[in-house]
């Protein structure tokens, strides 16, 4: 997966579980939990779908990562970067 | 012969879930939609658990706690369950305060309550806003440091009336009191003053049963009538458990029943480390509740508009009161017409704090007449609001500890799960048996149906860890062999 795979990844992600936000509208660098109203249970929720669709486990001293976008990237990107996106 | 409610089960499931309150649902269902496979047991005919209600002659449908809960309950709705249940969430918008220290009306969020403490009350603006910013800010991995009243003596020493205002309504919706810590108390009221309180339009018979089909659609194989009698577990790992006489496989096992029950009965204390047995022990019940049932007459109206009120003829707010025999504070839910729209129908529900030993040791002809007197006294505080009641309605019911205890099995009747120092025995479950989980009313905040719901995805996702687990190892045997 290239940067901007993981990047379109994230926001399937995101749009499964908060499908009434605008979530074209969010930008790199604000936090996640300000821009969709995410709470933490929203986190838990990206936690499952990670493991459910790429079977990565995010430890809980890993979630900070999570908070914005750029930093989910750079959390993630090393971890399917080398998965070759489901056809 | 009497009926198999297992027939057609199968011999394993990856996940058991033990019991159908709405934490137990929210798990099945989840699981289920996560690709596991899921066997629901509930011992009683009904599925819901405390989340229920109950049918009688004259067309009455008298729900148990429909309301109210925190506005949070329509993303728990939306995310794992569906839109639909999401889109009948209303707010209810007249709660009532009625005692010798204040009367009020409140749409019970932030914006109001402090407009209230500071033109009624007489508090300071800045007090107000710092008051609810700590609050705000609690979290449940915070250190204990002060109980609710600690908390309430910092911010409005010496005003009882202020505290009533604040308590009374959470004492309602939780159990818990003014010893209890700070933390628990500022995350729960924090989530209804948010947006204030808000119910569900249908019922709870609409919504267990917009749940049940829900769940058979996601595969949820569900088994009313069947009661889960042990769980086995061998060399520290759940193998199964045994409902109705049947052993049945599972590698997980997620019990809603009460944790105290699911450690000293349904596994047995000698399968846990002793230091997490003396802990669990230690594990405090909450307490229990007296509800009495009034269904209106086809036809008749009430004319009060309120949707709850908290109501009290104590001088002031106390715990001891409050779960007193004698009862001197009652909380009234008003089910109007808009609750199930079509039908016209009006119900009212008293809830009263109250204690197990109060009500166990009582003969039956005694246990009778207490209950009798618990309606009629009930008829008679609610005369100051509704003065016709005893004639509009024509069905009247009485459901005390004993009642509570028989439809959910939860020792002494409990209907606030337990106090704060279950949810961390909770939590240690999986560490001390693996396969092994919890979810259900612990510790005051995982109470209700928003905390009961969401505690159920919170474990939901430690199952699902861990079931992931169990077969990339299972595959990678295979691999290597």
């Amino acid at each position: 997966m290239t940067k901007e795979q993981v990047r379109q990844a994230i926001l399937d992600i995101l749009t499964e579980i908060a499908p009434d936000e605008d979530i074209h509208s969010i930008s790199d660098d604000g936090n996640l939990r300000d821009q969709i109203d995410l709470d933490s249970m929203d986190f838990l929720d990206i936690v499952m779908e990670l493991r459910k669709r790429f079977n990565i486990e995010v430890p809980e001293k890993d979630y900070e990562f999570l908070a914005t976008m750029s930093s989910c990237v750079n959390y993630l990107f090393p971890l399917l970067g080398d998965r070759k996106l489901a056809s | 012969m009497a009926r198999d409610w297992l027939k057609g089960a199968k011999q394993n499931y990856d996940t058991i879930v033990i019991g159908s309150g709405l934490g137990g649902m929210t798990s099945a269902n989840l699981l289920a939609k996560l690709g596991h496979n899921v066997l629901l047991a509930e011992h009683h005919y009904n599925l819901g658990g405390m989340a229920t209600w109950f049918k009688r002659k004259g067309g009455h449908v008298l729900d148990i706690s429909l309301h109210g809960f925190p506005i949070g309950m329509i993303k728990t709705f939306r995310k794992y369950w569906s839109k639909d249940m999401a889109d009948r969430v209303i707010q209810l918008k007249n709660i009532r305060f009625d005692n010798p220290q204040f009367s009020v009306n409140t749409t019970f969020d932030r914006v109001d309550f402090t407009d209230l403490l500071e033109n009624h009350f007489g508090i300071m603006k800045e007090v107000i806003d710092e008051f609810f910013n700590t609050v705000r800010e609690m979290n449940f991995y915070d250190e204990i440091k002060i109980s609710t009243r600690d908390l309430f003596e910092r911010f409005f020493p010496g005003r009882k009336d202020v505290w009533r205002f604040l308590m009374e309504p959470i004492t309602y919706a939780n159990g818990s009191t003014l010893d209890d810590p700070a933390l628990t108390y500022g995350i729960v009221f924090s989530n209804f003053m948010s947006k204030g309180v808000f119910t569900y339009q249908g019922g709870t018979d609409q919504l267990i049963k917009e749940m049940k089909h829900e769940m058979e659609s996601n595969g949820v194989d569900i088994r009313t009538h069947c009661l889960v009698e042990k769980i086995y577990v061998e060399d520290g790992k759940v193998k199964g458990v045994r409902i109705n006489g049947r052993d049945i496989e599972c590698k997980t096992v997620l019990s809603n029943a009460n944790i105290t029950t699911t450690i000293q009965h349904l596994v047995g204390e000698e399968h846990f480390k002793p230091e997490f047995v003396d802990e669990a022990q230690k594990v405090r019940l909450n307490t229990s509740s007296c509800q009495v049932y009034m269904g209106i007459k086809r036809g008749e109206k009430i004319d009060y508009d309120g949707d709850l009120l908290f109501s009290s003829v104590a001088d002031e707010y106390d715990t001891d009161k409050i779960l007193a025999k004698d009862v001197t504070s009652r909380t009234f839910s008003f089910y109007h017409p808009f609750i199930r729209p079509g039908g016209n129908r009006y119900s009212i529900v008293s809830s009263t704090n109250a204690r197990y030993e109060d009500w166990s040791n009582l003969s039956e002809s005694e246990y009778l007449r207490e209950k009798e007197d618990l309606i009629q006294t009930t008829l008679d505080a609610l005369e100051k609001y509704v003065p016709d009641i005893r004639k509009v309605a024509d069905y009247f019911e009485a459901a005390t500890p004993a009642t509570f205890k028989r439809y959910t099995l939860h020792p002494k009747g409990t209907s606030f799960g337990t106090k704060f120092e279950g949810l961390k025995v909770s939590r240690e479950l999986p560490n001390q048996i693996q396969g092994l989980f919890h979810t259900g009313s612990v510790g005051i905040i995982m109470s209700g149906w928003l905390g009961a719901a969401n505690y159920g995805v919170i474990v939901s996702n430690e199952v699902d860890k861990l079931l992931r687990s169990l077969n990339t190892e299972a595959s990678m045997v295979v691999t290597s062999a």
